[in-house]
């Protein structure tokens, strides 16, 4: 085992790299999650377009996925897939290859 | 169409004998998760029963309520629904019932929408198009208690003049609230139609304008959303845990296992007691001959061989009820995602095959929560390969017949024991094999996904596990008495004629005997006689049906799977090869009549039924043939 620089991993490792991770997420927040699968557990943005079939978007709807609404990551399946989700007063869950298709936007600093 | 006068056409009996067109109802509504079915069971009671409409798949309850006044009203719950786009069956289903368009019924007089408090704003989308339709309605907003104990508020009052219609603030699992309820269908009978104020609703397709509708509706109504549920949160940290979470969810399945095996043993026992006990003692009381043979042995021990597993299958149910209720299972659903989309399924598709394990039945109506066809399709297809409780007194029979009891496996693993797990495995292995070829031939994978509501964890209530248990065991009872009460007086008639001066014949020139000798050309590489192939053919109406038709035709009274006769005759009947390749013919084959009808009326047609007969017995016919092959080399 080498006891390196931590390199970089989505996943939080040691309480090293969490600080680490945590500098990193600043940094990846200032070039910004682009879709709702970048969000990390934690984390919330404003939800933006769904760029998926007529079907599923309008049942991401029926579920309160609208474009302008709050959306919190709260956490995930063991193994980190599915995903979920807190979303217009309920937790939903999804796969990530469909938040993949679920853009965001980062929450302004002044709501909440 | 006109409203609630009598000029409806003529009634069908086809919906429910208690509802025909023209008669007084009111309808249930509410997206799912909202409590409806525990508001339905409040007003009803036991007043109830589960009803098809005719050709579609969609279940619903009718019931009736009793008001203050004494009055009966009739109660249809309709299935839970976000909205009334009728996509999916479900939805069009509601919605046709709520406009008039199912003939045999007519327009309810009024509607029930039953709104979940603590969710208002999303919950209010729907209450849009079912205010839209201009029925007088009683907008329910259940989960009371859970609303005002984390701190969320509403004005009813405020709520009911932005609507237009009353608002009447309940608990359903608490039964706060209920005589609101109760006052709205007393009133419902007398009051014509169309007594909604003009109320300005958004245009309905504009989903995202609804959203804010509905925004609106509710800061105007002073709707303060209550805080995310600690406790839920709380546990989800413990049941989602990235290994605690996986831990648990196999001792909850470990647990549901044990308890239909291990559990469910002394129940069936005593129920198997009871029925052979009630058929001697019956016996006596018919005059010998031909009626008594048909009813006793017919009827009694037949349907009497069904009924016994009755307390298995209510057991699952109690355990699916709780795992249900208290919001375990959808995170069971969640945690299993990602193992079944490996083969091609999705993580609803775990709660029907684990109630395979008892009866395939129920399992393939509890596929009914997976939205996406093609995931529904593929799993009814697979779930029959799942080592249901018919198949365990077959397996018992030839496993205690060919393998001694004192046989070692594996340490203090007997060879009894693993012979019956590997069984159980190699139904398991059938299942996924079938799965994948499924995804790489004629359900090929559209893009699948998979959305899921996880509510709050709850206390589940006697109350509704009672009637839940009460239900299933009513459809349960109902088969037994009709189709397979159906098929095991035609084996029995099959078995004792033609007669000769009014005697039974023997079993090889019975009808049954000439099917035997008809199918022994096929199975015979199997290493089958013809007395163990009237047996299987015996066995496509019911798995279990081979045991009492080997007794009848080795001529054994009352032969069972501990039978020490049966065993020795069936060592005589049988090479160990032939065994082997029975249990394998036994663990593929889809020989249970009530699953075929179920999958025609799941699926809507003959088409996948005939697919899925065709390739199980084929699977089976292939690998026991290989079977008997492989082990007739070995020994």
């Amino acid at each position: 085992m080498q006891l390196d620089t931590p390199k970089p991993s989505p996943y939080p490792k040691s309480r090293v790299q969490l600080s680490f991770n945590k500098l990193r997420r600043k940094k990846l927040e200032s070039v910004q999650p682009t879709s709702l699968a970048d969000l990390r557990c934690g984390q919330h943005a404003v939800l933006g377009d769904l760029d998926v079939a007529d079907d599923l978007r309008r049942r991401l709807m029926e579920m309160g996925f609208f474009p302008g609404s709050r959306i919190d990551a709260t956490g995930c399946a063991p193994g980190g897939d599915p995903r979920i989700y807190r979303v217009d007063g309920s937790e939903i869950a999804l796969r990530a290859e469909t938040a993949a298709q679920i853009r965001i936007r980062p929450l302004a600093a002044a709501a909440d | 169409m006109a409203g609630n006068d009598s000029c409806h056409p003529v009634a069908t009996d086809s919906v429910d004998a208690s509802i025909r067109a023209g008669q007084h109802y009111v309808a249930l509504v509410g997206p799912p998760n909202a409590g409806k079915t525990t508001l339905f069971n409040r007003l009803t009671g036991l007043r109830q029963k589960v009803a098809n409409f005719p050709g579609v798949t969609v279940e619903h309850h009718v019931g009736r309520a009793r008001t203050q006044q004494g009055r009966e009203v009739f109660v249809i719950d309709l299935p839970g629904v976000y909205s009334l786009d009728a996509r999916s069956e479900d939805e069009r289903v509601t919605a046709d019932v709520l406009t008039g368009a199912k003939a045999e019924l007519g327009r309810p007089d009024s509607v029930v929408i039953v709104l979940d408090a603590t969710n208002l704003h999303r919950h209010l989308l729907l209450a849009a198009p079912v205010l839209a339709l201009g029925l007088p309605t009683l907008v329910v907003l259940n989960m009371a208690d859970d609303l005002a104990a984390r701190g969320g508020s509403v004005d009813t009052v405020a709520l009911a003049a932005q609507l237009g219609a009353p608002v009447a603030l309940v608990s359903a699992a608490k039964g706060d609230g209920i005589d609101k309820v109760m006052q709205f269908l007393e009133g419902s009978l007398a009051r014509p139609h169309s007594t909604a104020k003009r109320v300005e609703l958004p245009v309905l397709q504009d989903l995202p304008g609804c959203r804010t509708w509905a925004g609106q509706v509710g800061t105007k109504s002073g709707y303060r959303a209550p805080a995310p549920p600690v406790w839920t949160r709380r546990l989800d940290g413990i049941f989602l845990h990235p290994w605690l979470g996986p831990l648990i969810f196999v001792l909850v399945v470990a647990a549901v296992f044990e308890t239909i095996f291990s559990g469910a043993q002394p129940l069936m026992d005593a129920v198997e007691k009871i029925i052979v006990a009630s058929g001697n003692s019956l016996a006596p009381l018919l005059p010998e001959g031909l009626l008594r043979g048909a009813l006793i042995d017919g009827v009694w021990n037949g349907v009497g061989s069904v009924v016994v597993f009755l307390p298995q299958i209510l057991l699952l149910f109690l355990f699916i009820g709780v795992l249900e209720d208290s919001g375990y299972l959808a995170r069971a659903a969640l945690i299993a995602d990602r193992t079944m989309s490996r083969v091609g399924l999705q993580g609803k598709a775990f709660i029907p095959l684990l109630s395979a394990y008892a009866c395939a039945v129920p399992a393939i109506m509890a596929t009914r929560t997976i939205e996406n066809t093609r995931d529904r399709i593929a799993t009814i297809l697979i779930a029959p390969f799942m080592t249901c409780s018919a198949r365990l007194p077959v397996y018992l029979l030839i496993v205690a017949a060919f393998i001694p009891e004192t046989a070692p496996f594996l340490g203090p693993i007997g060879a009894r024991t693993a012979a019956l797990l590997g069984l159980y495995i190699i139904g398991f292995l059938a299942a996924i094999v079938t799965a994948q070829l499924l995804r790489s031939t004629i359900l090929r994978r559209e893009r699948s996904t998979f959305i899921l509501e996880l509510p709050p964890y709850r206390m589940p209530s006697l109350r509704s596990l009672g009637l839940r248990l009460w239900d299933r065991a009513l459809i349960f009872l109902k088969r037994a008495g009709t189709v397979i009460l159906g098929v095991l007086m035609v084996l029995w008639f099959l078995a004792n004629f033609p007669r000769t001066n009014g005697q039974p014949p023997d079993p090889e020139h019975s009808y049954a005997g000439h099917i035997g000798h008809a199918v022994e050309p096929a199975i015979k590489p199997l290493g089958f006689n013809w007395k163990v192939g009237v047996g299987i053919v015996a066995s496509f109406a019911a798995r279990e049906a081979i045991i009492g038709t080997l007794g009848t035709l080795y001529g054994i009274e009352n032969a069972d799977k501990d039978s020490d006769k049966l065993q020795e005759a069936l060592r005589a009947d049988l090479t160990p090869a032939g065994a082997a390749a029975l249990l394998v013919f036994f663990a593929f084959a889809m020989q249970c009549f009530s699953t075929t009808a179920i999958v025609r009326r799941e699926t809507g047609g003959w088409f996948w039924p005939a697919v899925q007969f065709s390739y199980m017995t084929a699977f089976a016919y292939c690998s026991a043939l290989a079977t008997h092959a492989i082990v007739s080399a070995r020994l």
